[in-house]
């Protein structure tokens, strides 16, 4: 299994337990702004880093020579998810409960950070999607 | 949508809320497990080792005519096609059920 790949994994995992203590805090309903933090660390932490692990490590190979495409774009893929979900889970409660231009701008970094995270996996992706 | 949270200065773009999670649960998740489902399931030793491939477009069809239909909703409005939308995504997963059911065994077998 690739470095990257077992980055992804075990940090999907740990966001995976994250999600289910926010899931807990919501059922609480002490902190406003949480719902969306819960549903991002589930289906970006988790399952679609999980996803980016597994595509990168089991995808058809690129070429002999690249067999994961560029290990650099992985990379950026994986800086740029994982920025971009942290910022959104601090300042997504923060811009609900006090809200500032500053907690507004992190999300709209956030929201970058993840669309181009999503690009990289793509343009990293796309051409081993193929017979092998 | 997501920045607009942060910056308001497009208030329409909330409206885009059902499109972002139609497509990125079903046009993203759901579809890449389908298509490696598909990709990865035990084979048959025959000359159609994945089974009936039209089956499986079928479904390709469906499930993104489905997708786009219940998306497209809060632009062009009737109702009706929200249940079009979705009833056209159960077809499709229906369709691939089937095309993929007979592949869930041992390997080899």
């Amino acid at each position: 299994m690739p470095t990257l790949t077992r980055w992804f994994v075990k940090t999907s995992l740990a966001y995976f337990v994250l999600a289910l203590l926010v899931g807990i805090l919501l059922a609480f309903d002490s902190v406003g702004g949480l719902f969306p933090v819960y549903l991002h660390l589930l289906v970006f932490g988790w399952l679609t880093q999980l996803i980016f692990g597994i595509v990168f490590w089991m995808f058809p190979k690129f070429s002999r020579e690249n067999p994961h495409r560029s290990e650099g774009l992985g990379w950026v893929t994986y800086i740029f998810l994982n920025s971009g979900l942290i910022l959104r889970a601090l300042a997504e409660p923060l811009q609900t409960n006090q809200p500032a231009p500053l907690w507004g701008w992190l999300l709209v970094i956030s929201a970058v950070l993840q669309w181009l995270a999503g690009l990289a996996f793509v343009a990293n992706t796309w051409g081993r999607v193929k017979e092998r | 949508m997501l920045a607009n949270k942060g910056l308001p200065v497009m208030p329409w773009a909330w409206s885009l809320l059902p499109a972002h999670m139609e497509f990125l649960l079903l046009g993203w998740l759901v579809q890449l497990a389908m298509g490696v489902a598909y990709w990865i399931l035990p084979r048959f030793s025959s000359a159609t080792p994945r089974g009936d491939e039209r089956l499986i477009w079928i479904a390709l069809i469906l499930f993104n005519l489905g997708i786009w239909l219940v998306a497209i909703v809060i632009f062009i409005g009737p109702g009706w096609l929200t249940v079009t939308g979705r009833a056209a995504e159960a077809l499709g997963v229906a369709s691939f059920t089937l095309g993929v059911w007979r592949r869930i065994k041992p390997s080899g077998a």
